[in-house]
């Protein structure tokens, strides 16, 4: 018994896992003295084990919940030290992902096709390779017309089996003949797409995007195309403001024709749709060409003009884009310069919808 | 179209400001691009009397000038015009005013030593004309002191764009039209006194090609004394962008812009016999007033004498028969020519004029004799001489289109009911006859009108295109139906899927280079007659030079990583002579994939260069979410010269059907778009990709979870090193459909152990257990099955 007082320092002393269970088991081991003591109980007379039993028990279980703590504290002063030796600094980058995007002008046409979805409007194609029948004269422009010398057109030397010369359509317009050709009517169409002019300065590409839309149907009058133009215009800019002036101009493939202003409002320098141009600091900005679908068209279309009659309208989608997310040259759109597209271009997850507005705020 | 407000006054009564008729002007159809005032810019410059002019003591050709404001204070001005002296009243920039010939301001300043305080102007600083030979000089009771803007008055200059169906609106009589018909003031009337000629025309003038030239009227005015035309006429020309030649000249010219009816007038001295409207015989040419010599064709109208072609009819005079300050006598031609024929004239000779932009538009054919009218009373005028007798050879095609037009259209296809009486009033006022029963004649001068809906705009236009009401489309009942087709659903997947994948969507354009497109052609090129440039010539037959070339721009500007992708057509020939374009996407990656990093665990720490399995794994990724069923595609070779002939392969859906190619660039391809390092590439056929049968249902399967747990076994085999993995693993999958449901190789080891031209593929097998769990002889059955697979390959299994 007098092994308890030394025993209890030195496990209080032992410093590793290794010499506790040594103690342990010169303690509490078969052979230890702890466990000779248990066993001395046995030869006792009932008196002894009575005044010195409790004695013995006590010495075990002070032995055993000494080693315990011993244990304990030493195990958790390892599992300090091991998890201290394990500190990253996580200051330091993790690996990168790489952000994509979109380009500006696919997402205006993802947004054109959401808001022309919800008045019904389908979009259709067409080939930008086209004959001069389909471009042109459909579109009554007959060869001489001089509004086909204005359209500065690329040509191939190639004629199709009808010996019609092909070109770069110069317009998406003659999707509108495509679709009355193959959907007949009633119909309501856009059909966005590349077009291709030989111009080429600050503001012009001899590539660019136009967006034309084509409604043909019954009763169909001027003020629907208004209040299409206006509809749209102001969901696409998000904004109740949007303000038009119509002006009577010419187009062989409509009459009336209507060139459409759009009011614009200078902020620091910068032309902001919205408001009449008309207030000091606004002005008028083309932005739509339209008219009501020329007899002739719709003809060339293989569709009575005497039954059905419809609007169109055409606008710049790279102008659009320009207008509405601050793009100032036309140029860069075409370049594939990574900075630009990251700068400019959209996230994966910039869906338009309706329901978050069809635009992506900055 | 430029013309000033004076000349519009001339024609029109009317009380209406420049703003008001200018608002008009765009209202009605006839653009306003600019309104410009040449006063505004004058304001601070005044009229001022020279009192002395002295030598300048350090120059030989500045004088030294004390100039009269009229306020007794002279101001010293020095002064290099020839024309300065002393009693000259000219103008007089002070210091602050802003020359409109060069935007600069004027200072005071010393000018080799000696103050001068402002400068005395010529026409030409001023902006007013071209003449800058000397100083202005005013009359010499002109007010001293007085702004020469308030001197000279202010005669702003409209510059209007007249769409090519209104040739009308080419001469400022039919602008004062449409602005009258809009109630904008009066139209006066034309003084149309006839001239009654003295004698016989001297000259036979004839047309032989009536259908080009169907009228051709001459007038001989013999006497005549060319000059310089008056400072009225000449400022009227000065104000619509013209510059005053000689009266002769300018006449035609008043003529031509204040009525759109082109004229010409030859010098009758250097005519030889009749002068005849004519088809251009083979050979001839002309020397036209540009200057520049045209090579006629046979079906080409000319008007020529017996020496030969004197005028591309029509379109512009030759430089050897116009008139000069020593023409005496003149023969004035006023025809009428067939706009088509001057269209495609004008088009084959690459030749724009005044006349051909009238002519091709079509001229009023019922103002002949007018014109001649007018010409010959302004020359009489201006000029004097005695006019002979008109010789009219032809006849103008008269006849006037009529229909029947319904009131109830300017609602119907308008949007906006006009009253019938209003609509009327429009109709008259813009010269159409409208009788009871609403049949219309269009006048002569307006060959844009053919039919109902042209009146419509009419009427609509005068009335005002504002005042029609927004009118809301008929909608379909409901939520909006989905609109789009199957392919534009691909296309916007795959683009977003692109984009979440780190790629950045690139437009490039769709013309190429001949060299770029032929690299990356695959059978015949669509290539352009008149292309802009040589670097967009041919249209491409893969997105990838556009790419490829945006890819160098990219690394030229220091760019480390370029991840470039693009969805769009490849033009390649289809049926019947027409294109086919198809649609594509492709990827280009080039430089680091990722770069040195401080984690060594990485790559070492190094930077890595994309490999063709990163372009593998782009194709694969694409290729699912555009729909294809990537389980069953075959990884086969041929990707094309283009690419790395060890590092490239093709996508197939069995082994004709190529969806995708990816790969390596070839080192040559690279070289020859001047990039340099290993440049990884992808290309998807969008076209190829078989459609889904049917829209489908929203429901999916049942989910059906194994009961029993799947187990992994590991099987490694010696096979040819040429073997492709894909080989194995397709033999490994196929042995025991039962219960294989995967397989994947998770090493691919040569060396060590492995004998030589061969390698040691490990795969990793998933066996799903049905009824039961497997036993040991199960699992035997199994590993007996796929070691003989593996055998049918040369393959061995490793102990």
């Amino acid at each position: 018994m007098e092994q308890l007082e030394p025993t209890l320092a030195a496990i209080a002393g032992a410093d590793t896992i290794e010499a506790v269970e040594a103690l342990r088991v010169a303690a509490l081991g078969k052979q230890g003295w702890v466990s000779a003591l248990l066993k001395s109980l046995g030869a006792m007379s009932p008196e002894e084990r009575t005044s010195t039993g409790p004695r013995i028990h006590a010495a075990r279980e002070a032995v055993t919940a000494a080693l315990s703590e011993r244990r304990a504290s030493l195990e958790s002063a390892a599992l300090e030290a091991k998890l201290a030796a394990e500190t990253a600094d996580l200051s330091l980058p993790a690996p990168a992902a790489p952000r994509g995007s979109v380009h500006p002008v696919s997402q205006v046409m993802d947004e054109l096709a959401e808001i022309f979805a919800d008045m019904g409007f389908a979009v259709a194609t067409g080939p930008e390779i086209e004959d001069d029948w389909h471009n042109f004269t459909a579109l009554n422009m007959p060869e001489t017309h001089p509004a086909r010398a204005m359209h500065d057109t690329f040509y191939f030397p190639d004629k199709d089996a009808e010996g019609r010369s092909m070109l770069l359509r110069t317009h998406t317009s003659p999707v509108q003949i495509r679709a009355m050709l193959s959907q007949g009517a009633p119909l309501r169409v856009i059909a966005p797409g590349r077009v291709y002019r030989s111009d080429s300065d600050a503001t012009h590409t001899p590539m660019f995007h136009q967006i034309e839309g084509l409604v043909i149907d019954k009763g169909i009058h001027l003020g629907h195309l208004k209040w299409t133009l206006e509809t749209f215009l102001k969901a696409f800019f998000e904004r109740d403001d949007i303000v038009l002036r119509l002006r009577p101009s010419y187009f062989p493939f409509t009459e009336p024709s209507v060139e459409v202003d759009v009011g614009y409002t200078l902020v620091n320098g910068k032309r902001v749709v919205g408001g009449g141009g008309d207030v000091p600091g606004g002005g008028w900005m083309e932005v739509l060409g339209s008219g009501m679908v020329n007899r002739k068209v719709i003809e060339f279309g293989g569709l009575d003009p005497d039954e059905w009659q419809g609007f169109a309208f055409g606008t710049g989608v790279d102008r659009l884009a320009m207008l509405k997310y601050g793009m100032d040259d036309l140029r860069a759109f075409f370049d594939g310069d990574v900075r630009w597209l990251g700068h400019y271009g959209f996230g994966a997850l910039d869906v338009p919808t309706l329901s978050a507005g069809v635009g992506a705020r900055a | 179209m430029k013309f000033a407000l004076s000349w519009l006054q001339g024609l029109l009564d009317t009380k209406a400001d420049a703003r008001q008729i200018a608002e008009k002007l765009t209202s009605l159809g006839l653009e306003i691009e600019g309104v410009e005032d040449a006063s505004a810019a004058l304001t601070q410059f005044r009229v001022a009397r020279v009192l002395t002019a002295e030598k300048h003591p350090q120059a030989d050709k500045l004088q030294v000038l004390s100039v009269d404001l009229g306020d007794g204070n002279p101001l010293q001005v020095v002064c290099g015009a020839p024309n300065a002296r002393a009693g000259l009243v000219g103008v007089l920039g002070v210091p602050g005013a802003v020359v409109p010939a060069n935007g600069m301001e004027l200072r005071k300043s010393a000018i080799r030593g000696v103050e001068s305080n402002g400068m005395m102007c010529s026409t030409r600083e001023l902006g007013l004309g071209e003449e800058h030979d000397g100083i202005i000089e005013l009359p010499a009771d002109a007010p001293l002191g007085a702004s020469f803007a308030d001197y000279l008055g202010s005669d702003p200059v409209f510059d209007v764009a007249i769409t090519p169906n209104r040739p009308d609106c080419m001469g400022v009589h039919g602008i004062a039209r449409d602005l009258a018909a809009a109630g904008l003031g009066v139209l006066k009337p034309i003084d149309t006194a006839s001239v009654a000629g003295s004698y016989p025309c001297p000259v036979e003038v004839r047309t032989d090609d009536p259908e080009g030239c169907p009228a051709f009227y001459g007038r001989v005015i013999r006497g005549v004394k060319n000059g310089p035309s008056p400072l009225w006429l000449q400022d009227r020309l000065k104000g619509a962008g013209q510059r005053p030649i000689s009266a002769l000249v300018d006449i035609t010219n008043y003529v031509m812009l204040g009525y759109g009816r082109p004229a010409h007038a030859y010098d009758l001295a250097k005519l030889d016999g009749a002068v005849v409207a004519r088809r251009a015989r083979e050979g001839e040419t002309c020397l036209a007033l540009n200057g520049r010599e045209y090579a006629l064709q046979p079906w080409m109208t000319v008007i020529a004498d017996d020496s030969g072609v004197h005028d591309i009819a029509g379109i512009m005079g030759g430089e050897h028969s116009g008139c000069s300050e020593s023409t005496t006598d003149v023969l004035l031609e006023v025809a009428y020519f067939n706009p088509a024929h001057i269209a495609r004239t004008g088009q084959a000779l690459a030749l724009t004029s005044d006349a051909r932009g009238r002519f091709e538009r079509g001229v009023d054919p019922a103002f002949l004799d007018t014109g001649m009218d007018l010409l010959t009373s302004l020359i009489l005028e201006i000029c004097g001489g005695e006019p002979s007798e008109v010789i009219r050879a032809g006849q103008p095609p008269l006849a006037r289109k009529s229909f029947a037009y319904d009131p109830a259209l300017a609602g119907n296809l308008g949007g906006i009911d006009v009253a019938n009486g209003e609509q009327k009033r429009i109709l008259a006022a813009l010269g159409f006859e409208v009788s009871a029963d609403w049949t219309v004649t269009v006048p002569t001068w307006r060959p844009d009108v053919d039919g109902a809906p042209d009146v419509v705009e009419e009427v609509i236009r005068v009335h005002g295109l504002d005042a029609v009401p927004s009118t809301p489309l008929p909608r379909a009942d409901g939520v909006a139906k989905p609109t789009a087709t199957s392919a534009q659903m691909q296309e916007r997947r795959i683009r977003r899927a692109a984009a979440a994948r780190g790629l950045n969507e690139a437009i490039t354009w769709s013309f190429l280079p001949t060299s770029e497109a032929e690299h990356f052609a695959d059978g015949d090129l669509w290539t352009l007659a008149n292309p802009i440039s040589e670097d967009l010539k041919t249209m491409r037959p893969s997105l990838l030079p556009g790419l490829l070339a945006a890819t160098r721009r990219n690394l030229d500007r220091g760019a480390t990583s370029v991840r470039l992708f693009e969805i769009g057509r490849r033009y390649l020939r289809g049926e019947g002579g027409a294109s086919a374009e198809q649609p594509s996407l492709a990827v280009v990656l080039a430089g680091e994939v990722a770069p040195r990093g401080w984690d060594a665990r990485a790559n070492g720490g190094k930077a890595k260069a994309f490999d063709a399995f990163d372009a593998k794994a782009e194709a694969l990724a694409l290729l699912a979410e555009a729909g294809a069923p990537v389980e069953n595609l075959q990884v086969m070779g041929e990707a094309g010269a283009q690419f790395h002939p060890g590092q490239s392969a093709t996508l197939r859906l069995g082994p004709k059907t190529v969806l995708a190619r990816f790969g390596l660039l070839h080192p040559a391809t690279a070289k020859a778009f001047d990039l340099a390092g290993a440049v990884s590439v992808v290309e998807l056929f969008l076209e190829r990709i078989p459609a889904r049968k049917g829209p489908g249902g929203f429901a999916r399967p049942h989910f059906a979870p194994p009961a029993l747990q799947a187990v992994t076994r590991d099987y490694a085999f010696l096979v040819p090193a040429a073997l492709p993995a894909s080989d194995l693993l397709r033999a490994v999958r196929g042995a025991d459909k039962a219960n294989v449901v995967a397989a994947r190789v998770f090493d691919d080891f040569r060396g060590q152990g492995v004998p030589e031209g061969q390698k040691s593929l490990a795969v990793e097998v998933t066996l799903q257990p049905a009824e039961k769990s497997y036993d040991e002889a199960a699992l035997k059955a199994i590993t007996d099955k796929i070691v003989a697979a593996g055998a049918k390959l040369g393959g061995v299994l490793r102990a």
